[in-house]
């Protein structure tokens, strides 16, 4: 045992055994993890990064601001429900949402490909502009950089935003506590798939579309009820079972779920079935999981479903204390598995 | 979702299960044979609904897990060269070679691409003709028809920068060698119902015979596996041991004949080397003469190379059913889906992978969980 012990990698500079950057290392899974952990977390060690938040929530002059920033680089740039556009904006929203603030501001840098067409950077752009006046936020600085031909992906848009916090609840994993019911705002998987059929080719009798949504809508309506939330997460890269794993590990309590009451659309069902895949991996743009004290389910529920982003909104499970940092699921069949985060991308199976 | 859900039912999966209670009256271990089936039975906790008496051992149908190492090396070193696509199913990228994996290779610069069939492979090929195209074609049964059309097409086609290093390995021979091994412990088999699709179930019949054994053609969905064991236990009970095919809604006796003709066209039986449990004697498949050419072993010239294992590793015992996952020393130590030491611990068919994924709670450790999650 003393021999196995000294694999653990905790050493602040150990990066495991992958001398270059692998795909994995930013596919939301364990590999992240270790490069987060091992490498991001202790070179800029302070309390705010510490928290592992969407983003960060500061005390300024008196007032409570949240801020968050996130890079885009998905391909296809244009996929049924939306493009790299509507996700720079929504997902620099929604992480701000998640922190329980109202997103006021945004910044976007774009890393353009030299050759690339000029007309999708303007309907890149169309989505960016048309998306933010939606979600009344504006667009205040930017930066535009070109690369060579041949030294990029077409375009790469970073988005960076603040918000105000305008209440008193302190929004964040360790907040939460055992008891708390665990609400799911809609069916999973369907951006995973969106992309990945029209990334791969794969057609389907109709085409799946992404969820990809803003999410500042349903969280201010459960903030102006009053519900007591204790943590929200958008459930992006690495799906539902990666973000309820980092809530369980971070708040070290164990969250039990149902597979019966995950909501999955039955075309998603379907592609999974085929390609081999895992639906609660699949990355998602407009769901997030909200854990509320159990007295405030039912009325949280109500909000939710009165938004038509959230409107399939469920209860799935609810925090148990033991054994802590896990997450569990009890299969359709009754029995208990444990969810682990996936050590990379998902890869389709060969039979 | 129709043709799917009927075949997870909870209330249908535990009247299976109350049956198997009802027949068994002594201790029989069984064996899936497939991958696919292990996967389901640790997702969906299907042993767990088992009696005590029944006890499920994980077979060697992950072709991910028993390539040899050294076929890995050979991908590995010709996924490496300039000029070269290399084209492979997902699951094969993350197989550990003696030093690194596939995705290693990519991240290196090599040009590593994920199909989703070897015939999207000989696409590449006619689209980038100055390049070398190789399709990483491993599998058992299942797979071969679709990797030798690859071949076939490619040679209707003219298509001549596209090649594949070929791992094909064979269920019966496999099922021989345990079977025949002193230390076998295995009484029934469920095949695997994909294989049989394929070669229908004819060739298992002098198997049964010869050993005694009875051999039921199983699925891969939860009730499909209960009635597979159900029916496996039954002939255990009556000291039958016929070949009986539960998985008639896609296996017939016959199989896919043409797909069958296919693959005896373009490929002939030869020795293979199994990860884990060494060389088995006409047990896969390799290229027949007549599409020699299009073997990438002889055109990068990587026949000759040899590997050898890690020592510490027991997948082949654990995939002869000798030995469960968790009774690895360096299992979830030395041994996890981020850094595995062999191949049962990479894919989710794996063995090891699925115990590791799907198995870490203790009883102990679950306090809760005979409650409702909620109420």
């Amino acid at each position: 045992m003393a021999e196995a012990k000294s694999f653990l990698l905790q050493c602040p500079t150990s990066l495991n055994d992958s001398e270059r950057v692998q795909l994995a290392h930013g596919g939301g899974g364990r590999r992240m993890h270790e490069l987060l952990e091992g490498l991001l977390l202790p070179s800029f060690n302070n309390q705010l990064l510490l928290e592992r938040h969407d983003g960060a929530t500061l005390n300024i002059a008196g007032a409570r601001l949240a801020f968050t920033t996130d890079s885009y680089v998905v391909k296809p740039l244009f996929f049924p429900g939306g493009d790299i556009g509507t996700l720079a904006i929504n997902g620099t929203i929604n992480d701000l949402a998640m922190c329980g603030a109202r997103p006021l501001y945004l910044s976007s840098a774009f890393i353009l490909e030299e050759g690339f067409p000029m007309e999708l950077l303007r309907r890149v752009v169309e989505s960016m502009r048309i998306t933010a006046a939606e979600a009344k936020v504006q667009l205040v600085t930017g930066d535009t950089k070109v690369v060579d031909k041949g030294k990029g992906d077409g375009i790469f848009v970073n988005t960076a935003g603040i918000g105000v916090v305008e209440h008193c609840l302190q929004i964040t994993p360790s907040a939460v506590r055992v008891g708390d019911g665990v609400l799911l705002s809609g069916d999973v998987g369907r951006h995973g798939i969106a992309v990945m059929a029209m990334r791969e080719g794969l057609s389907f009798e109709s085409a799946i579309e992404s969820d990809c949504a803003p999410l500042w809508g349903p969280v201010a309506a459960l903030l102006e009820a009053g519900i007591e939330i204790h943590c929200l997460r958008d459930l992006t890269r690495g799906g539902l079972s990666s973000g309820l794993i980092e809530i369980a590990e971070t708040a070290n309590v164990r969250i039990g779920i149902e597979e019966m009451l995950v909501p999955v659309q039955e075309d998603v069902a379907g592609a999974c079935e085929i390609l081999g895949l895992d639906p609660l991996y699949l990355a998602n743009e407009g769901r997030f999981v909200a854990f509320v004290p159990q007295h405030d389910v039912a009325r949280a529920l109500d909000i939710l479903s009165q938004h038509g982003v959230s409107s399939g909104a469920v209860q799935i499970g609810q925090v148990r204390e033991k054994p802590a940092g896990m997450v569990t699921m009890k299969s359709r069949l009754g029995t208990e598995r444990v969810l682990d985060m996936l050590s990379g991308e998902q890869l389709p199976r060969i039979c | 979702m129709k043709y799917v859900e009927e075949y997870r039912d909870p209330v249908a999966a535990q009247q299976y299960a109350e049956a198997i209670a009802r027949t068994v009256t002594r201790p029989w271990t069984l064996m899936e044979i497939c991958g696919g089936q292990t996967h389901s039975i640790v997702k969906y906790g299907i042993d767990e609904l088992l009696p005590k008496e029944v006890m499920l051992v994980h077979g060697p149908g992950c072709p991910v897990c028993v390539t040899p190492l050294e076929l890995i090396d050979k991908a590995l070193q010709i996924a490496a060269r300039a000029g070269v696509i290399f084209c492979s199913f997902g699951d094969m990228l993350r197989v550990p070679g003696s030093s690194g994996d596939l995705f290693s290779v990519k991240a290196a610069g090599g040009d590593v691409r994920i199909v989703y069939s070897p015939t999207d492979a000989v696409q590449i090929a006619v689209q980038n003709p100055d390049k070398q195209v190789v399709f990483f074609a491993v599998g058992f049964e299942t797979t071969a028809p679709a990797n030798a059309m690859s071949v076939f097409q490619a040679k209707q086609m003219g298509v001549t920068n596209y090649s594949v290093l070929v791992s094909h390995v064979l269920v019966p021979p496999a099922m021989e060698v345990i079977l025949g091994s002193p230390n076998n412990r295995v009484q029934g088999f469920l095949a695997a119902g994909h294989v049989c699709t394929v070669m229908g179930y004819e060739e298992y019949e002098p198997i049964a015979k010869t050993y005694k054994v009875p051999i039921v053609v199983t699925g891969f969905e939860p009730l499909d596996l209960l009635q597979g064991i159900y029916m496996c236990v039954a002939q255990l009970e009556e000291g039958r041991c016929e070949v009986e095919n539960q998985y008639a809604r896609s296996v017939r006796r016959q199989g896919n004949v043409p797909a069958q003709e296919l693959v005896a066209k373009v490929f002939r039986v030869v020795h293979r080397k199994w990860r884990g449990i060494g060389e088995i004697a006409q047990s896969g498949l390799g290229l027949a003469p007549a599409f020699a050419e299009f073997d990438a072993e002889t055109r990068f010239g990587v026949s000759a190379y040899k590997a050898e294992e890690d020592s510490e590793c027991i997948s082949g015992l654990v995939m002869q059913g000798a030995k469960k996952p968790q009774d690895c020393t360096a299992y979830g130590k030395r041994c996890t889906p981020d850094h595995p030491l062999g191949a049962p611990m990479v894919s989710s068919e794996g063995a090891c992978a699925a115990y590791y994924r799907y198995r870490r709670l203790r009883n102990d450790d679950l306090v809760n969980v005979g409650s409702k999650s909620h109420g």
